[in-house]
């Protein structure tokens, strides 16, 4: 298995046309490794969430490429990327979208059901994964009834059901109180990062700083520096 | 069941309050269309009553002849013209016309008098009770025992009545098949006491049954007919002429029409809505799906599934509301014209499949349409 998970090169994409337009990425080259945490800071508006969006496979860059594990992403049809999102990159969204409709176990197993695997084995197996997440006897439970770090910690068990080499947070405690936020990441990187996973994380909280193991900073779409992480000082 | 059509299932379905409104539009605009159509159906069959109830094969009649009860009486030659034609086998007179019965408490009560040949009594009814025979004894009369019956009084064998001060005597009391539109009481007798007890213009024959010697003679008899310068028609042909009437000359099918039409804007006026607030309120959640891996079929997929469950739903509660409102209404009303057909109810269907295919397209071209980087963009 090859070290590095992601390969950007070069990255640029920009919204709008003639003199509306605006550069929301500019030229951003990186490498993220296996068991490795990587943070992207910046402030609102410096490219983090549009960089993060075209390395997994949602944003198309307007020029640069991605490689994941080797595998040129934007080359591929719709169809092999979405296929590749569902087979190696697991999603945290900052607002979790988790279907209030729907137990928590179902929530947990919709992308092994997308993976067209049988109902009560996927089941079976987010129960499982709820249980690593400490969410065992929330499983029947809808997501409303949760409090925010459990909701937390159910999309965080959807996201890494599937097995998936990638991992990408999206703000992962914007929406949880500070002791919250961190024993969530500390228990992500204690219990869900290893050598054949990366976890890239996009954030504004210093405060979850202290567990990344490499800290890339940008502004105004370029990056401006990169640095060892708090879990290496 | 497919894991991504449970998925959209319960997303269905557990949103209760979504899903009522959803069924209950489908519900009600299956309901009246339904309503609207059985109407119309059930008042086509009681006014083609006496070309069902009498069974002939083909009738002969005047050309200007619209429906049973404005028949237009032709001259005895038709009859004989009729019986000489290649390939009939046999040929029959038969008088339709209406008249006032003078009940035994002095009251006035409007009937059909159906006239059959004297001589085969072709296109009797079946009787319940008396003697088909009695008909030929004086003043011999067959009432039919259906909704109306009860407006003769309900007269048992041997009762009286009087017509135009002749007297009547019930000799047998009948069933049919179908009772007649305008709820009045049906009474059979003889041709040539039907045209003695009614008055009567120069020629007598309503309408002439043919019994072709067969199928393949068919043509050749309406042929020969239109010759002579009047119709024959099959008894499929008559009632298509009587329905095409009452649907296009008298405003009452053009009215149901409306109503049903109606009925259906209303349906996919609430559904539609209903539907594309279940999948608005339900878009992040689509967009989700598709940037987790779900590819743009199998999100169509989910909503053509939710939306033909609703529909389906909807048309099954449609029909059984229906259903039981003219079980209920016939317990008062024991003359309720509505009877639901299968062609009915399969345009109700094609309908609520319109009624889907329009609410889901909507939603199809949003769900379509959104991209997974709204998710991340919140």
């Amino acid at each position: 298995m090859p070290d590095i998970a992601i390969q950007a090169n070069g990255l640029t994409k920009w919204f709008g046309e003639g003199e509306a337009r605006t550069v929301a990425v500019q030229g951003v080259s990186f490498e993220a490794h296996f068991n490795e945490m990587l943070y992207f800071i910046g402030p609102s508006g410096s490219g983090k969430t549009t960089l993060l969006s075209m390395i997994s496979g949602i944003l198309r860059p307007d020029k640069g490429t991605v490689r994941i594990e080797g595998n040129d992403l934007w080359s591929l049809s719709e169809n092999k990327i979405a296929d590749l999102r569902l087979n190696h990159i697991g999603f945290v969204f900052q607002d979790y979208h988790l279907f209030p409709r729907l137990t928590t176990a179902e929530n947990v197993a919709v992308p092994l059901i997308l993976k067209r695997k049988n109902w009560s084995e996927s089941i079976e197996l987010a129960r499982h994964y709820l249980d690593v997440v400490g969410l065992a006897n929330r499983a029947d439970l809808p997501p409303n009834k949760l409090s925010g770090g459990e909701q937390q910690r159910v999309a965080i068990a959807r996201a890494i059901v599937s097995g998936p080499d990638i991992l990408v947070f999206d703000e992962p405690t914007a929406s949880l109180d500070g002791d919250t936020g961190r024993r969530i990441v500390e228990f992500v990187k204690k219990e869900i990062l290893n050598e054949k996973r990366c976890i890239v994380v996009v954030t504004h909280d210093d405060r979850i700083l202290e567990y990344s193991d490499r800290i890339v900073k940008m502004e105004d779409g370029r990056i401006i520096g990169v640095e060892k992480g708090g879990a290496h000082a | 069941m497919n894991g991504i059509l449970k998925i959209a299932y319960k997303l269905l379905v557990n949103d209760k309050g979504k899903f009522a409104a959803l069924l209950m539009g489908i519900t009600f605009s299956v309901f009246l269309m339904i309503q609207m159509t059985s109407m119309f159906s059930g008042m086509m069959r009681k006014a083609s009553a006496t070309v069902s109830n009498t069974g002939a094969k083909v009738w002969v009649m005047d050309r200007a002849v619209t429906n049973v009860a404005s028949a237009i009486p032709m001259p005895d030659y038709v009859l004989d013209a009729v019986r000489s034609m290649k390939g009939v086998k046999y040929a029959v007179p038969l008088y339709s016309g209406a008249g006032l019965a003078k009940l035994r408490d002095g009251t006035y009560q409007a009937v059909t008098v159906i006239g059959l040949d004297d001589t085969s009594l072709f296109g009797r009814p079946e009787l319940l009770e008396g003697r088909i025979e009695d008909i030929y004894a004086e003043n011999g009369f067959v009432i039919v025992k259906d909704e109306e019956y009860v407006k003769m009084q309900s007269p048992k064998l041997g009762g009286e009545f009087e017509i135009n001060d002749n007297r009547g005597v019930i000799v047998g009391i009948a069933k049919v098949p179908a009772s007649g539109l305008f709820g009045i009481p049906t009474l059979y007798t003889t041709l040539s006491r039907a045209i003695q007890y009614l008055p009567s213009m120069r020629f007598t024959t309503s309408y002439v049954l043919v019994e072709p010697a067969s199928d393949r003679d068919l043509a050749a008899i309406k042929e020969s007919v239109a010759r002579l310068g009047y119709e024959a028609l099959t008894e499929d042909e008559f009632i298509g002429k009587i329905t095409h009437w009452y649907m296009y000359r008298t405003g009452m099918g053009m009215n149901l029409l409306l109503m049903t039409a109606i009925s259906f804007i209303v349906g996919l006026s609430i559904s539609g809505q209903t539907f594309y607030t279940f999948t608005l309120e339900n878009l992040d959640k689509f967009g989700a799906l598709k940037a987790i891996g779900a590819k743009g079929r199998e999100l169509v997929s989910m909503i053509l599934f939710q939306a033909g469950i609703t529909c389906l739903a909807g048309y099954g509660l449609g029909i059984g509301l229906c259903a039981g409102l003219i079980a209920l209404a016939r317990l008062r009303l024991p003359d309720y014209a509505s009877v639901i057909t299968y062609p009915n109810l399969m345009l109700a269907f094609g309908m609520v499949l319109v009624i889907a295919a329009v609410s889901s397209y909507i939603a199809v071209r949003k769900v379509l349409r959104i991209e997974p980087f709204e998710i991340f963009r919140g």
